[in-house]
């Protein structure tokens, strides 16, 4: 985090919010290192300018750890994600898997990622779904349709496996992209706002699934504006803003450290002054 | 390969849940029948009008299947965002390319199959002879020109953002080399300089895909074209096809997805 940005806020470099036992080293299964990336942008006519999305970030996620990446639209946090996944390129610095550059496919072989929102091949059932990324990951046929059972079980999909995805209500939509999340096993979850656009129930659904991870032991990465949610769940958080990183830091320790809730805590970090409220009509 | 495979596979079930093929199949398959059911001037030789007809009908739909299953699939991909969690997984995107190449050819292949199919059944019955090296040499070089219309719209749909755009494009480039190809040199040769150079640059540039058209063959039952002939034919539409795969491949690697 920026020195003097961290002072306006009167809050710690992410440096000193990040907890001394977590250190970014061998158990680091997700490493972001001076990550920088630009976007063209069409200004006036041909001339185009670049924009600044993601300002030298470093970050580090541990196994085994629940890690919320937070931050106001247009923060950055998406574009990070997308640089993980190798949707596109960085502009400087890099960013590791496991070790690997996220520029090698292989870096992906352990992970499982959720889209925001994504309406998956309509024609297929869940299960063909689930068989046709279990191929590519090359997983043997048995184990397939052994990991298909399981995964469809865990997302409460199994009454609906047959049918195809075109049916499905929004909730069903997103717990069949959680269960292709699942499908290899992975290491690592990267959930781009896993409960955007369901209702309560939904959320509370992939809220509990996420828990169930936890508990297994697998490591997760994910945005949301959830806040609530996001105490409930993570380890640790951190809080992008204008693509720089402002707060990092356990959940506990940043409650215990500024006796505040983590809504407003986001929302000093990112500069947020609430107007006076205003009457309306009656 | 098993990558490829796979997302291969995906292009076919969709081919086979979709309405398209059903309906064009129905249709050429009603035309045909209602044309043979009748007989008109009591001509013997009227079956092979109804040859022609029916052969007339299989390029068209083979055509339609080819272009516009081929020019949906990178948009659909990008419009339902099933982009993102395929990339995620350990596929790069000229497997992703290569793949839908391979997936919209295997269609057009199982359509091919269906049609001329039918078209055997339909001609023996009023001929009772099956000329299979005539059928089998049509119906391949009828695939090995697909190959090229395939990587062709595939190309396209990089380019063009809307599928219409690309589908429509492609169906005035694909009727322009079928029908006014083979002429353009004797245009040339009657028209001034700088025409005259540009259609000539033209005639040797594109694609020849009428080289691949043997209904007059199956038509009037002539004997079938010479092996090697037919092996040149491969060599020459593999290397367009090689040539639009490669500048597929290079365009989605720098493809924006986001």
């Amino acid at each position: 985090m920026n020195a003097a940005l961290s002072q306006d806020c009167g809050l710690p470099t992410p440096s000193q919010a990040t907890n001394p036992d977590i250190t970014p080293s061998a158990e680091s299964i997700l490493r972001i290192e001076n990550l920088c990336v630009d976007y063209r942008t069409n200004t006036s006519g041909s001339r185009s300018s670049a924009k600044r999305t993601v300002d030298g970030l470093n970050l580090s996620v541990n196994q085994g750890e629940v890690f919320g990446f937070l931050g106001p639209n247009g923060a950055g946090k998406t574009t990070t994600m997308n640089v993980l996944l190798g949707f596109i390129n960085a502009t400087s610095g890099d960013a590791y898997l496991f070790g690997t550059t996220v520029r090698e496919p292989i870096a992906r072989q352990r992970i499982g990622y959720l889209p925001e929102l994504t309406y998956y091949y309509k024609f297929l059932s869940a299960e063909e779904l689930l068989r046709f990324y279990a191929r590519i990951f090359k997983i043997p046929r048995a184990e397939t349709e052994r990991r298909i059972d399981q995964v469809l079980k865990l997302v409460e999909l199994e009454h609906a496996r047959k049918r195809q995805i075109k049916t499905y209500s929004k909730g069903m939509q997103q717990r069949v992209g959680l269960a292709q999340a699942l499908i290899n096993d992975p290491d690592l979850l990267i959930l781009d706002e896993p409960t955007s656009g369901l209702d309560p129930i939904g959320r509370m659904k992939v809220r509990e699934i996420i828990q169930r991870l936890k508990t297994e032991g697998k490591t997760v990465f994910f945005s949301s504006h959830e806040l609530g949610e996001v105490e409930t769940v993570c380890d640790r958080v951190a809080i992008l803003d204008q693509g720089r990183l402002k707060l990092e830091g356990r959940v506990s320790d940043l409650a215990e450290q500024y006796r505040l809730s983590l809504e407003q805590l986001f929302l000093k970090v990112v500069g947020y002054s609430p107007s006076k409220p205003t009457h309306l009509p009656s | 390969m098993s990558t490829t495979l796979t997302i291969a596979g995906i292009v076919i079930k969709d081919l086979y849940r979709r309405k398209d093929f059903y309906v064009l199949f129905v249709l050429t398959a009603l035309i045909t029948l209602v044309m043979g059911s009748v007989n008109l001037f009591h001509d013997d030789h009227i079956v092979r009008y109804l040859k022609e007809m029916c052969l007339l009908l299989i390029w068209i739909c083979s055509l339609v299947i080819a272009i516009t299953t081929t020019a949906r699939q990178i948009p659909m991909e990008r419009e339902s965002r099933t982009i993102f969690p395929l990339l995620a997984k350990p596929v790069t995107r000229t497997q992703v390319i290569l793949g839908k190449f391979l997936g919209c050819w295997l269609a057009c292949a199982i359509t091919l199959l269906v049609f001329y199919l039918f078209f055997g059944v339909a001609a023996m019955s009023k001929e009772h002879q099956w000329p299979l090296a005539n059928y089998f040499q049509a119906m391949t070089l009828h695939w090995i020109m697909l190959g090229v219309v395939v990587s062709m719209a595939l190309v396209g749909s990089l380019v063009f953002s809307a599928a219409s755009a690309n589908t429509t494009i492609c169906f005035v480039v694909v009727t322009f080399i079928l029908l006014l190809g083979r002429h353009l040199d004797k245009v040339a040769m009657q028209v001034p300089q700088p025409a005259s150079s540009a259609l000539e640059a033209l005639f040797f540039t594109i694609p020849h895909l009428e080289f691949f058209d043997l209904r007059d063959l199956v038509v009037h039952d002539w004997p079938p074209v010479r092996w090697l002939v037919c092996l040149k034919a491969i060599a020459y539409a593999s290397a367009y096809a090689g040539f639009f795969l490669l500048a597929a491949c290079l365009l989605f690697r720098r493809k924006a997805l986001t």
